[in-house]
């Protein structure tokens, strides 16, 4: 497989969370961010501007590299992706991050809540997607 | 539009790009990851790598500085305890992704595009979200109140 593209970016993922941390002194958690932005905007005015960011950007890129989903349909999967969001917003909420905030600024900050925090969702997402392809 | 907001909005801006990239905004490129078998992908751990490496780096520099360039201190997580909280939330969080494919991130560019999947996905997140911080939290307060 080719690796060019995840290690851009990845090292594009990396860059953000630097610059975001270096100018506005923020670690850069997806989770928390839409939080701040969906619960305490008006305090948080920097979170609702990085969200715009994030979709500007993911979008942008989308259409540059001609990789925007055409049409993509939930088909028989919209169970799986209401459930699956229901539970994501209330796990980060509870466990303070996802992805990014643990995964990415945590482990690189050397956070041990993050680094088991990582681990867990890690080891639950592979145990639960793999319990489903055998269904 | 203060210099701060467009700092978090450039952020913002390179970390959509670099998700889009990374070619984890498609859900199925991450089940792949989470999904061990005969077509299980590394993609997501080179991603994960390559991010981490890149942030280490940064925050041992900036890390140096007494403060960030347009705000008066650096904000991060002061919590070190391993509580209930962090081991419920993260096995949470963890179902969810490995039923849906979807961490917030990539479900927020998925919604950008229209993406019927990711449609679901953040109007279900968005609940998931206000029923933890308006419900939730508020009764479990309650009871450590009581508790005490």
């Amino acid at each position: 497989m080719n690796f060019a593209m995840p290690v851009a970016g990845g090292v594009l993922i990396g860059i953000a969370a630097v610059w975001l941390y270096l100018s506005v002194g923020r670690i850069a958690g997806i989770s928390g961010i839409a939080a701040n932005a969906l619960l305490q905007a008006k305090e948080n005015l920097w979170s609702v501007f990085f969200m715009v960011g994030l979709g500007l950007g993911g979008w942008l890129a989308h259409y540059l590299l001609g990789t925007a989903p055409d049409g993509e349909t939930a088909s028989d999967q919209g169970l799986l992706l209401i459930v699956g969001g229901l539970v994501v917003g209330i796990g980060t909420r509870l466990g303070s991050g996802c992805t990014s905030g643990h995964g990415v600024c945590g482990l690189s900050r050397f956070s041990l809540r993050s680094l088991i925090a990582t681990i867990i969702f890690v080891a639950l997402g592979m145990l639960v997607a793999s319990g489903l392809s055998l269904l | 539009m203060t210099v701060r907001n467009l700092s978090s909005l450039f952020g913002g801006l390179i970390f959509g790009v670099g998700l889009v990239v990374s070619g984890m905004t498609n859900p199925e490129k991450v089940l792949a990851f989470l999904t061990l078998g005969s077509s299980w992908e590394p993609a997501l751990i080179i991603v994960m790598g390559s991010a981490v490496a890149v942030a280490t780096i940064g925050y041992w520099f900036v890390g140096k500085l007494a403060a960030p360039l347009f705000d008066a201190t650096f904000r991060v997580p002061t919590k070190t305890v391993i509580d209930g909280r962090l081991l419920a939330g993260s096995s949470l969080f963890g179902v969810g992704w490995g039923l849906s494919g979807f961490c917030p991130g990539p479900a927020l560019v998925a919604l950008m595009t229209l993406d019927q999947r990711g449609v679901l996905f953040v109007l279900a997140y968005i609940a998931g979200v206000f029923l933890h911080d308006k419900l939730l939290a508020k009764a479990m307060l309650g009871r450590a109140i009581t508790d005490g």
